[in-house]
Order: C-alpha cells, then sequence, then structure tokens
C-alpha cells in the first residue's frame, strides 16, 4: 500500500543545547520523523459533499495534531529503548498505535476522496469494478453494507473497503477509534476507508451520520482503490 | 435517572417473569380496570415508551457562553434523545429488560464487559442524565468543606485533582467520558476514563460528577479545540453543589472514616 509520507532526518545541528547525552545519540541514529502530508486538492475542492471547513480543520488539525503527538511518542520510545526501560517501551505502545494510527488513516483518507471533476465518484471499471461484483454483489451492495456498518459504529472508529491479499477477496471491515485496518487481519490491505469519527462531518451534518455517508461517495476516489486493488492482485 | 411509564395494557401481552410464562394467569387476576372497557383486551394499545427524555435542570441558553444553546440543541435535542428513543424501540422488543430501573439495565446490559446490544443506548441515556446534572450556570470554582476535604485527602490538593482530570480528559483517545468516581472497595475519590457509553456504575463505583468527550460534545463551539472545552467546564460549568449532595449519599453506602467527635 503506497503510502506516501515525508519524511526528514534530524541532524545533530537541529537540536537544542539542552538535550541529554541518549536523546543526542538517538537522533545522530537517525530518528525518522513524520511530517504531515499535502492534500492532492484544495479544501474547498469536495463541496458539497464535505465542506471546506471541515476538510481544513481535519486536515490542520487532527490529522497534524496525530502526526505531532506521533513524532513525539516515537522519539519518548527512542529514549525509552535505550535506556532498556521495558516498562515504558510498553506504556507508549497505546500512544503509538493511537497517533501513528491516525496518522496512517488519514493519509490513506485524503488519496480515497477526490473533487468530482477529477473523476470523484465515478466507479471502477476493471478489475475492481468485477472483483466487488463478485465477491460483494453489486457497487450498490457495497455502498449500502459499508453506510450501514459506518452508522451502527458506536463511538468513533473508520469503516474499511479492503482486501484480503491471501484469498484475494473484497471485505467490509470496521475499525474502532484510529486501529488500522491490519489490526482486523495481517493480510488486509486498505482500499477505501471513511472516517467516521464525529469530526469528519458534524459542522456540516452535525448528529445526521447517515447523510454525510450517503454523501461521501460522490467524492471518493475510485482510480486509487483501483491501483492498490490491481498492485496486490496482478 | 428518566421517567417510567409503562402502559399497562402491555400486561396482557407480554409473559412477565413471574407469571410462569402463561398469560392465562393474569386474565383471572382480576385486576381492576384503569380505564373503560375491554381495558385488558388484546386489541389494546401498543406500549407508547419506557423512558422519557428528561430535561435539564436549566434553560438551554443558560450555559453560554461557554457551551451554548445551539450546542445543548442538538446535544440534547437530537443526541439524547436519539438514545432514549433508540432504547424505547429496543425495549419493545424485549420482554425482560423493561422490568428494570435505568440504573440496574446499564448494569444488567453491561453484562460484565460484554455488553447487550441494549447497553449503548441505556447507557448513553443515563450518562447524559448524569451529565446534565453536572453542571449548572454560574459553575467552575471550588468544592468546600467535607468535599473538599475530601478531595485533599485522596488527591493532595485541589490543583492536583484539577490537573489529573483536564489530563485524563486529553489523553482519552476517542469517544468516552472522564469521572470523578468514590471507589466502593477503596474508599476514595479517583478520576477515570471511561470509552463509549461505559460508566463505572458498571462495576458498582459511585461517580460523583462526568465529562463528555465525545466529539458531539464540544465540536460545534470548540471544533477541535478540546483542551479549551475541559478548562471552560471545569472553570465554569461543573456543578460542586451537585457533586456535594452526591457525595453525602454515597457516604450512606460507604464508610468514609469515623466523624470527629469532639471529647468533652
Amino acid at each position: 500500500m503506497a503510502l506516501r509520507t515525508i519524511v526528514s532526518r534530524k541532524t545533530l545541528a537541529a537540536l537544542g543545547s539542552g538535550l541529554r547525552a541518549e536523546a543526542r545519540l538517538a537522533a545522530s541514529r537517525g530518528l525518522v520523523t513524520f511530517s504531515l502530508p499535502d492534500l492532492p486538492y484544495d479544501y474547498g475542492a469536495l463541496e458539497p459533499a464535505i465542506s471546506a471547513e471541515i476538510m481544513q480543520l481535519h486536515h490542520q488539525k487532527h490529522h497534524q495534531t496525530y502526526v505531532t503527538n506521533y513524532n513525539k511518542a516515537l522519539e519518548q520510545l527512542e529514549d525509552a529503548m535505550a535506556k532498556g526501560d521495558a516498562l515504558a517501551v510498553v506504556k507508549l505502545q497505546s500512544a503509538i498505535k493511537f497517533n501513528g494510527g491516525g496518522h496512517i488513516n488519514h493519509s490513506i483518507f485524503w488519496k480515497n476522496l477526490s473533487p468530482i471533476r477529477e473523476g470523484g465518484g465515478e466507479p471502477p471499471k476493471g478489475s475492481l469494478g468485477w472483483a466487488i461484483d463478485t465477491d460483494l454483489g453489486s457497487m450498490e451492495a457495497l455502498v449500502q453494507r459499508m453506510n450501514a456498518e459506518g452508522a451502527a459504529l458506536q463511538g468513533s472508529g473508520w469503516v474499511w473497503l479492503g482486501l484480503d491479499k491471501d484469498f484475494k477477496k473484497l471485505v467490509v471491515e470496521t475499525t474502532a477509534n484510529q486501529d488500522p485496518l491490519v489490526t482486523k487481519g495481517a493480510n488486509l490491505v486498505p482500499l477505501i476507508g471513511i472516517d467516521v469519527w464525529e469530526h469528519a462531518y458534524y459542522l456540516q451534518y452535525k448528529n445526521v451520520k447517515p447523510d454525510y455517508l450517503k454523501n461521501i461517495w460522490k467524492v471518493i476516489n475510485w482510480k486509487y482503490a483501483s491501483e492498490v486493488y490491481e498492485k496486490e492482485c496482478h | 435517572m428518566g421517567s417510567f411509564s409503562l402502559h399497562a395494557s402491555c400486561l396482557a401481552k407480554h409473559n412477565l417473569p413471574w407469571s410462569n410464562g402463561c398469560s392465562q394467569n393474569l386474565n383471572s387476576l382480576r385486576i381492576p380496570a384503569l380505564r373503560g372497557p375491554g381495558f385488558l383486551s388484546r386489541k389494546a394499545s401498543k406500549i407508547l415508551a419506557f423512558y422519557g427524555l428528561k430535561s435539564p435542570p436549566y434553560a438551554l441558553d443558560a450555559l453560554e457562553p461557554y457551551m451554548s444553546k445551539r450546542l445543548l440543541e442538538t446535544h440534547w435535542g437530537e443526541h439524547h434523545h436519539g438514545y432514549v428513543e433508540g432504547l424505547n424501540k429496543q425495549l419493545e422488543k424485549n420482554d425482560i429488560l423493561y422490568s428494570y430501573t435505568l440504573d440496574e439495565l446499564v448494569k444488567v446490559t453491561y453484562n460484565n464487559g460484554n455488553p447487550l446490544p441494549e447497553f449503548n443506548n441505556a447507557a448513553q441515556v443515563w450518562n447524559h442524565d448524569f451529565f446534565w446534572e453536572s453542571m449548572q450556570p454560574g459553575g467552575g470554582g471550588m468544592p468546600e468543606l467535607g468535599l473538599l476535604q475530601q478531595i485533599e485527602k485522596d488527591f493532595g490538593s485541589f490543583t492536583n485533582f484539577k490537573e489529573k482530570f483536564i489530563e485524563a480528559s486529553l489523553s482519552l483517545f476517542g469517544s468516552g467520558w472522564v469521572w470523578l468516581v468514590l471507589k466502593r472497595q477503596e474508599k476514595r475519590l479517583e478520576v477515570v476514563k471511561t470509552s463509549n457509553a461505559v460508566n463505572p456504575i458498571a462495576w458498582d463505583d459511585i461517580p460523583l460528577m462526568s465529562l463528555d468527550t465525545w466529539e458531539h460534545a464540544y465540536y460545534q463551539d470548540y471544533k477541535h479545540d478540546r483542551g479549551k472545552y475541559v478548562n471552560a467546564f471545569m472553570n465554569h460549568l461543573v456543578s460542586w453543589h451537585v457533586v456535594t449532595a452526591r457525595i453525602i449519599r454515597a457516604e450512606a453506602f460507604v464508610n468514609l472514616g469515623e466523624p470527629k467527635i469532639p471529647v468533652a
């Protein structure tokens, strides 16, 4: 799965003078940090399905926070590992899963969407289209199933169209909070993820999550999903 | 929590736990007619509601500017209302569950961590009733007297407690609630985080105050800034009067120490 992250290496020169020896050592080994990927379209390009206000907050505030906190957690992990602090390493796992998952999931999400004039909403042709009909019945059935699961999801989470790459079959799954799709199966590759956290739709749809789910299909980028599918299933 | 209204004609339709599952017994019980003739007939009207939507103890604009009327209209009028309606619809289909009080319903449907489908709605109705009552216009400030002493005993200082509560609210991943609870076994106050609809009464602790950290609880007013929301809650909304009343009641069940009786 193509995860386009822009990574940078922290150099010693960039670090402040007040660092402990261990942190400096970690940095000299090259702690990879992550940064917020750019959107391939303007904030307003997905209107009226998703408002510009939501896109901006979602990208600049929510996703950015996951990136920032992920980097922080990784630094603390580096520290704890260098010190051999087993307890600290274990305690950091939930922050890494949450923030790292948030970064991974949202990076996929931005690519799952595209403006209507760039093909957003156009159903997939080729092998993915056939696979949807074979494995899930029809496009309508897929949409209905994902919308039902998304609406029924309690709390925060994601609803996914995934590919089981071992069996070469399409699956529909949900994950809680920011758990990536692999938490439901190591052989699952995410094709389309729909964010059903309230921040993804609240300012526009308020509590009417089903309307958000109905409208988001108008801007779903099936081209990207087909690319990923074909790469795994050639 | 919540009002319980039972349309009595359902007695004829449903098998109650004590009736050996045989509605014949009921018809022979000569229950006096509360309405006109044919009261217990099977054609009687269906159940209308089990739980009602309880209003917050203040007007919807009373918490401005810290919690706007617009937010309360959506949070109470749509979300909380939706949980009540959802619960009523589920209870229509389930004979056993509707005989419980809301507290009992929450504990029973929690099912020791393997929740039944009714849990989400039942617990969220309880949680929101409790949350509205945990706030007041002109809230915030500090608790006094015995409650303050207990907080100082269990957290070191009120400031420590406040920091712990805020930290818990900010580090809660996903949707959930942050609680000040009285732990029944340990006989002390603690700050507890729960996910989604989970509620400390499920393991028999006594909640004293709660903060809703689901995004719908603050998004319209504070957008992504949960920190600002939590501070507004602690400084301007939380009702220490209500918490005091709750801990006084809790002390009927949990012995928090010997009273200081002066020696003559």
